[in-house]
């Protein structure tokens, strides 16, 4: 099948197709994963460099791991050591980088758009790790590939993301690539963590009330509160949060018997949910998301870079 | 020597001029105004095919000197001003240091009147810093020229203070301009707040959050009997405001820029073009429509261009990061002519009145008449030349135009101040 793309910035300009065939790499590339000695020469020679200019462990953990797995050389550029700390700007930190000679830049950026000014000014493939509150389109591609290995088939699949839905880069991309897929999704948040029009990212369901949708729900997404993010308080106590959008043992009662319970991490115990759901043994996939994170990546680095046929069959 | 400009159609609705006369221009002022005028000894230019106005005025410009020179300066602000046919702007206070006390204005005049292409009319800081905490010198600013007040860049927050300074300032009889902007309610909003703000996930900027400032400034007016002029009002709903403000007595005006006119929230996408960013925001189509509708039907007093220039390393950065603002002296007659005037949506008249005649009776200024003896601001321009934006550069030092690359037809060819020639056939003089 035919994958014509050089970036992965915007889930939106990917087909259905093409995140099948992600998926279904990621897929061959988790036997990768589960060998004693983990690493395919796929990405030998190529240099990737991981610029994350605002703190990321998960993501950039995940990303190295992938690239090493792949043989890829990669290089950590960002941190508090970043040229922009000193004053430089984000144009002048890719040219930097493009002298370097790289094949790929993973960007994480804490204002939206970032990504995109990158590929406007380095002829190396681009893959955006989160930039603001905008897009985070590997953590939507690894949160398909763990609902498609619980529920095998999107569509018509009933998927709730409940939470701080407005200062979330997660549901930037998770939300229009679950529409891509085929499922109906649903909404629910208090009016201060809704962004202003819900229905523009792909929501078909909004509602304020937790209680009334989980029985119909097939996939129950929880988001983090991002307390560093929220300026002047969106709910009164993290105690009524919890009463009125934390998954409780209480709740389950309510869900239907195969829902499985997502999370992008790191998870607030007491907040979100209780540990009973955080740790469900049949629902919670948290661990299994970090998992697919590895596989994911590997499966999009090895697409964007046209890793030749060399390592995946070895 | 005199100058006679020959056969230009002349729209001056102040003396219900509209057609073809002959206009004298003899020293800095207007000799005769004619059919058919002969005299002997004066140069004359044909303008046969080209229109002749009252000079226009620019009542919203950032000239950035003193302290911004990196952006714009007054030498290359006033040359974009006369390239795009304005015989005259009001400068905005945001300077460094801001234009709050009578020195700075006496600055700005004298460096106008060295190096300037056109009059430069200072607006003096209604506040000390632009801080909203404290009066400026208001009554030594009018006395060193300054024609009217504003904090422009900021609405001041606090309506007691507002009301001082209206209460305080209004003996000197000028008016006070107003940017509407609820700092809590729009906090670091971005663009407008709505279906692009979600898609792009920018922080949105309410259309209440200028609203808010908008009703409660006309209330404040009504209070104290200031004058009070709303500027770059972008929204539908705060037109409404205005306009029933208007009916009920309030001594109320309002401008509005090109940009809400004919540019919308839709031209942002996921590119995150840094020159479409501008504050007030680019709103929806809806409020975009009532604007231009109000243009049309008089709810709006007059066009300006709030010309905000930066340089392109501030522009070329992430959109969270870049200033608000584009530029404009430059686009502002030829897109009013393109998108209303050349459409049949609006008279040349109108345009006058819109343009020259009401930015100078709201700051008080004298107005220029076609006639003899009016002072000689004058501009001319080709309703039918066609150019494209951009594409021959910028006059001003800045290049952050949110209408780069469209097609324009009709531009001014020349602009006379006091009678001295300042564009000819396009040229800067």
């Amino acid at each position: 099948m035919a994958f014509n793309h050089k970036h992965l910035i915007d889930i939106t300009e990917y087909s259905e197709e093409d995140i099948k065939l992600i998926l279904e790499t990621a897929k061959a590339f988790s036997e990768v994963n589960e060998r004693a000695i983990k690493k395919v020469p796929t990405l030998k020679g190529k240099t990737i460099v991981n610029m994350f200019n605002e703190p990321s462990t998960r993501t950039r953990s995940s990303f190295e791991l992938a690239e090493k797995r792949l043989s890829a050389d990669s290089l950590n550029f960002g941190g508090s050591s970043t040229s922009t700390v000193k004053g430089e700007s984000l144009v002048d930190t890719v040219e930097t980088l493009n002298a370097y000679k790289i094949d790929c830049i993973v960007v994480r950026d804490k204002h939206a758009g970032a990504p995109y000014i990158v590929t406007q000014n380095s002829p190396a493939s681009v893959i955006c790790a989160g930039d603001g509150k905008h897009n985070h389109p590997t953590q939507a591609l690894l949160d398909l590939y763990t609902i498609w290995e619980h529920k095998g088939d999107f569509h018509g699949l009933k998927v709730a993301v409940v939470g701080d839905i407005a200062h979330s880069r997660v549901c930037g991309s998770l939300i229009p690539a679950l529409k891509i897929m085929g499922c109906e999704t649903y909404a629910v948040a208090p009016g201060t963590l809704l962004p202003p029009a819900p229905e523009v990212l792909g929501c078909d369901h909004v509602t304020s009330d937790l209680d009334s949708v989980l029985p119909e729900l097939d996939v129950v997404y929880m988001l983090r509160v991002q307390q560093e993010r929220l300026e002047g308080a969106p709910f009164p106590t993290i105690r009524e949060y919890h009463k009125l959008f934390g998954l409780t043992k209480d709740r389950e009662k309510l869900m239907k018997p195969d829902a499985i319970i997502c999370h992008p991490g790191p998870i607030n115990r007491g907040v979100e949910f209780d540990s009973y759901m955080a740790d469900h043994p049949q629902r919670s996939v948290i661990l299994e998301q970090v998992y697919a994170g590895i596989c994911v990546r590997m499966a999009i680095l090895y697409l964007l870079l046209g890793g030749a046929d060399n390592g995946l069959a070895s | 020597m005199a100058l006679l400009l020959k056969n230009a159609h002349v729209v001056d609705p102040s003396v219900e001029l509209d057609g073809v006369v002959d206009v004298l221009i003899d020293g800095d002022k207007i000799a005769e105004v004619g059919e058919n005028l002969a005299v002997e000894g004066a140069e004359v230019r044909d303008l046969s095919g080209k229109y002749l106005v009252p000079g226009l005025v620019d009542m919203h410009v950032h000239l950035r000197e003193p302290g911004y020179e990196v952006k714009e300066d007054i030498e290359s602000g006033t040359r974009a001003a006369a390239k795009g046919g304005f015989t005259g702007v009001c400068a905005m206070p945001n300077t460094d240091p801001v234009t709050d006390n009578g020195t700075v204005v006496e600055f700005v005049k004298s460096r106008a009147a060295e190096v300037g292409h056109c009059r430069v009319y200072p607006s003096g800081a209604m506040t000390r810093g632009l801080k909203g905490e404290a009066m400026s010198e208001m009554g030594d600013m009018v006395a060193h020229g300054a024609v009217a007040f504003t904090d422009d860049g900021r609405g001041v927050q606090g309506a007691g203070m507002l009301r001082r300074c209206m209460d305080y300032g209004k003996m000197f009889g000028k008016v006070f301009m107003s940017h509407c902007q609820d700092e809590d309610l729009v906090g670091h909003g971005q663009i407008n707040e709505g279906k692009v703000s979600t898609r792009l996930a920018l922080e949105g900027w309410p259309a209440a959050g200028e609203e808010l400032q908008i009703a409660r400034d006309i209330e404040i007016a009504k209070l104290t009997g200031a004058k009070l002029h709303i500027q770059h009002i972008s929204t539908a709903h705060g037109l409404e405001l205005v306009r029933a403000g208007k009916a009920a007595g309030v001594q109320v005006t309002c401008e509005a820029t090109p940009h809400h006119m004919f540019l919308t929230e839709n031209d942002l996408d996921e590119t995150y073009n840094t020159s479409l960013k501008v504050n007030p925001p680019l709103r929806t189509d809806e409020d975009a429509e009532a604007i231009r509708q109000g243009v049309i039907d008089g709810t709006v007093d007059a066009i300006v261009t709030d010309h905000a220039p930066h340089t392109p390393w501030e522009k070329a950065r992430e959109f969270e990061l870049a200033p608000f603002g584009m530029i404009g002296l430059e686009t502002s007659l030829s897109l009013v002519l393109t998108e209303l005037v050349n459409t049949g949506k609006m008279s040349v008249s109108r345009m006058v009145e819109l343009m020259a005649i009401k930015p100078r009776e709201i700051l008080g200024l004298d107005q220029v008449q076609v006639k003899a003896g009016s002072v000689a601001d004058l501009t001319v321009f080709d309703p039918s030349a066609t150019w494209t934006v951009g594409e021959d550069g910028y006059e001003s030092r800045a290049e952050n135009s949110g209408f780069a690359g469209r097609t324009l037809t009709g531009r001014a060819t020349d602009v006379f101040v006091g009678g001295k020639q300042t564009l000819a056939d396009g040229c800067i003089c």
